[in-house]
């Protein structure tokens, strides 16, 4: 169905070839996932498919890549919509039209179908994803997943033999995600269309996968069946990572597999109680931060009603929930970014209201990085950043810059922010907001496009953070880090905290945020695949 | 009223551009500030009644930038004057002496209620013309009039997209921004601070209507046109002509002073023009519509309904009827009843048009 021949891409100005001689054949009605760190091509790969690169992006393709028989350098990427289409990563800014039925339309229109076939598959297509409840919404209006859903849908409609989507679960919670997930499945296992997709969040999407493409810095590997290739890839999912360390063959994908061969796992571990494997930390007093019946409402919807919260000294706790169940407003609501239409907030030892704060005063006591980090960088390049950060936040020259070198594994300072990747950016917006050394930290949505090992090294920054008695409060979907960092989990519905409790305890009993080692190991409570190693060497 | 009870749906967009300029063109003959204030009053009125919920109502943004270049006129007026030489002295400003090479400009010196006046009604009939164009921005999005657009002017049409989505776009990044600013210790005031801001701000809303132009490409977007390079360059120059000739006749229809030549017969021409590009190129247009906006008789009553203002103000301003461009005393103006019942008429597609679809929030 698409074939790869030869095909190398060289962006101009760019040191290396992002995609270095790859020769791959993917066959029709295949879900083929592709794999690799942030930064190795896989985006590339994906939009060499339907000719956006070169056509769009620039630089230069040698090789052939032809799908469905036609070469991209004779067909221009809309020529090719009828037999690709391509899911972007963040789908609202793809939205041509206002109202969720048009932008199913869409596509057929512009390919020119009759009106009545039309008016058939938009029907068929609404039932199929699930959007038939939401047909006459305004798209703005709809929660993440639901976009992600509709832009899916839209593309479907249109009727294109292979489906081409890059990160489409990674900014979604693991309910939202699931849906997406459904539908793609539906349309592979019933209708034959080709998909091709690029995740980090590998514990989503890898038992869903017929096929994995192992991408690295631009080498493409040839199709490999999923269970070999989780054996070899640098980047796995949890659950690979506790077969790995038990020795488990053939190697196991979904938490079923897992759990049919965990019962020699569960019984060898028997009656030793997890135990935390970072370092136990001094955890003060709950009033690090006081929230006491906050209300916000913002576009004329009431967002957060009655949330109340207060967060020990020195400790880590995530903020979970739904898209859309008022976690980033919570946060905004901390940091003083959104009025508050009742409630008060305190934070820090000196008992601060942060909205009665001048913004220079408040970033003192409380900082926050927001979920686009580059919204916080202004220079054009990342050592004037540094030097900017260092005069904005008073401090003394050389500080951020010394932050930045202990968070990341070397940035080059001579590099444009824009030109960093998503982790670094985010290690340096970090190392920007530390500069102020605020007593509490605010992270929302850190892990989006981190692949595992930016993700670990996050996790033990934070974790570190936490060790000098910086309280760290975080939004986010992604229960891995969760399970490796929390402290606490507070888990939002609605505007309400529904949950608020010990990690252990609120991972463990929730069906839709338990970690990955949690539902295999049930009913024990493990975390973190570390944590089941080293209850191992301890019994041996 | 029966037939009315019918499905919600949503006008024909170009009934309500055509609407919106009939009533600009009927503003833009007068300056009589209550036939003006009635223009705004029907704009706000069928606005309410009729506007798309699925976007954002743009027409409060349009009426704060007329009351702001009103007011805006008003000061101007009254620091520099506008060489309208009144008798009625409302005050009189410490004056600053200039140069004899300088005659003719003052800055400072007495303010006449008659220059300020004059100022006064000449802006409020900018801001009826942006009200009406809010107007009909709110009443049916560019964007579904873009649907229409003939396939000859897929380029344009590319970039009336990309700007469309540029502006709004722009005033949400600049809020986000501003708001990241204050967590670096900024509050985002004074002029240094405004300029550090203009570029992260251009940025993600290019970054944004890139991937909108990125993804309309790979959506099929503009494929349509199958024919050879010559016949749609050719295409393209007829529309484009056409289109000039339409604004050139626009442009004489509205200002008055540039005579009859510019008036009607370009704007015939060009709608000649444009009119037979756009069969030529609808001819050759594979594009289909889903849902497509049907023209129905309220589409008629509703551009009816804005060209009868535009017909009576222009033959009332030709002909020089009383009060259509008044003196500028302090006293009411007179108002030709005339005009007033031709502005009522235009408020009628508030009721008389078809009820805009539901759209949950």
């Amino acid at each position: 169905m698409i074939t790869f021949e030869h095909v190398s891409v060289q962006y101009a100005d760019a040191p290396a070839p992002s995609l270095h001689d790859v020769t791959l054949e993917i066959p029709e009605g295949e879900l083929v996932l592709v794999v690799g760190p942030t930064g190795s091509g896989k985006s590339t790969l994906l939009r060499t498919i339907n000719g956006l690169v070169p056509h769009f992006s620039g630089g230069t393709l040698t090789g052939r890549v032809t799908v469905d028989g036609l070469d991209t350098a004779e067909h221009r990427p809309r020529d090719l919509a009828t037999v690709v289409g391509l899911v972007e990563q963040n789908p609202s800014s793809t939205f041509v039209t206002d109202v969720v039925e048009d932008e199913v339309a869409y596509g057929m229109e512009t390919m020119g179908l009759d009106s009545t076939t039309i008016r058939r598959r938009v029907e068929e297509t609404l039932d199929l994803f699930g959007l038939t409840p939401l047909r006459a919404r305004a798209l703005r209006t709809l929660s993440g997943g639901q976009q992600q859903r509709v832009a899916i849908a839209a593309l479907f409609a249109a009727g294109p033999r292979v489906l081409v989507l890059d990160e489409p679960t990674s900014a979604l919670d693991p309910v939202a995600a699931e849906e997406v997930l459904a539908s793609l499945h539906r349309i592979v296992h019933d209708l034959g269309v080709t998909v091709v997709l690029a995740e980090h969040r590998l514990e989503r999407v890898v038992h869903h996968a017929d096929r994995v493409v192992l991408v690295d810095e631009g080498h493409v590997s040839e199709l490999l069946d999923p269970a070999e290739a989780m054996l070899r890839s640098q980047i796995y999912p949890p659950v690979v990572g506790l077969s790995r360390l038990v020795g488990w063959s053939p190697t196991p994908l979904s938490i079923r597999d897992a759990r049919r061969k965990a019962a020699a796992l569960r019984e060898a571990l028997g009656t030793s109680t997890p135990r935390p494997v970072a370092d136990l930390r001094v955890i003060g007093p709950a009033d690090a931060v006081t929230v006491d019946g906050l209300r916000v409402s913002r576009g004329g919807r009431v967002v957060l009603d009655g949330v109340d919260l207060a967060v020990a000294r020195g400790s880590v706790t995530t903020l979970m929930g739904r898209n859309g169940a008022g976690k980033s407003t919570l946060l905004g609501a901390i940091a003083a970014q959104h009025r508050l239409a009742g409630g008060t907030v305190r934070v820090g030892a000196g008992v601060v209201d942060p909205h009665a704060r001048s913004a220079r005063e408040r970033v003192r006591t409380v900082g926050l990085v927001p979920q686009q980090p580059e919204l916080l960088l202004y220079a054009d390049t990342v050592a004037a950043e540094c030097t900017a950060a260092d005069e904005d936040f008073g401090a003394a020259p050389g500080t951020a810059r010394g932050l930045l070198d202990r968070i990341s594994g070397g940035i080059d300072p001579a590099v444009h922010p824009r030109d960093l990747s998503e982790g670094q950016r985010l290690e340096l917006a970090l190392a920007v907001i530390l500069s102020g050394s605020p007593e509490v930290l605010l992270l929302d949505e850190p892990t989006r496009g981190l692949d595992y090992g930016a993700k670990k090294r996050l996790g033990e920054m934070l974790t570190g953070l936490a060790a000098q008695g910086t309280t760290v409060v975080l939004a986010t979907h992604d229960v891995e880090l969760a399970a490796e960092v929390a402290d606490r989990v507070v888990i939002l519905a609605d505007g309400e905290v529904v949950t608020d409790g010990p990690a252990r305890e609120v991972l463990a009993s929730s069906p839709a945020f338990a970690p990955q080692v949690t539902k295999v190991l049930l009913p024990q409570t493990w975390l973190t695949v570390a944590e089941v190693a080293g209850a191992l060497a301890r019994i041996a | 009223m029966a037939r009315l009870q019918r499905r919600a749906r949503l006008q024909h967009p170009a009934a309500w551009w055509l609407w919106g300029l009939g009533l600009a063109t009927a503003a833009s003959r007068t300056t009589n500030p209550v036939l003006l204030l009635l223009v705004i009053g029907v704009c706000v009125l069928v606005v309410d009644e009729r506007h798309d919920p699925a976007t954002v109502n743009p027409l409060p943004a349009f009426l704060a930038i007329g009351a702001v270049i009103v007011a805006f006129r008003i000061v101007m007026t009254a620091l520099l004057g506008n060489g309208i030489v009144g008798e009625t002295v409302v005050m009189t400003l410490p004056s600053v002496p200039l140069p004899d090479w300088a005659a003719g400009v003052r800055i400072g010196g007495t303010v006449t209620l008659e220059s300020l006046l004059y100022a006064a009604y000449d802006a409020l009939r900018l801001a009826a013309v942006l009200a009406c164009l809010g107007a009909a921005n709110a009443l049916a999005s560019p964007r579904r009039l873009l649907r229409y657009l003939p396939a000859t002017l897929y380029d344009v049409g590319t970039a009336v997209v990309v700007g469309l989505t540029f502006a709004p776009q722009l005033l949400t990044d600049a809020r986000e921004v501003r708001a990241a600013r204050t967590l670096r210790g900024r509050d985002g005031r004074g002029l240094r601070e405004m300029a550090r801001l203009t570029v992260p701000v251009l940025e993600a809303a290019f970054d944004r209507s890139l991937g909108l132009a990125a993804s309309m490409e790979s959506r099929g977007y503009g494929r349509a046109v199958r024919s050879t390079t010559t016949s749609r360059r050719a295409a393209t120059g007829l529309a484009l002509a056409g289109l000039v000739g339409v604004l050139a006749g626009l442009y004489g229809l509205l200002d008055s002073s540039a005579g009859g030549v510019l008036g009607l017969p370009v704007l015939v021409l060009g709608a000649l023009l444009a009119g037979s590009s756009l069969l030529v190129g609808a001819s050759r247009d594979p594009r289909s519509g889903h849902r497509r906006d049907r023209w129905t008789w309220t589409e008629t009553v509703t551009v009816v309904a804005g060209a009868v203002p535009a017909a009576v103000l222009v033959v009332g301003s030709v002909q020089g009827w009383e009060g259509i461009v008044p003196s500028q005393q302090g006293e009411l103006p007179a108002v030709p009843l005339i005009a007033v019942l031709a502005l009522l008429v235009a408020a009628l597609p508030a009721w008389l048009s078809p009820r805009p679809r539901e759209v949950a929030p």
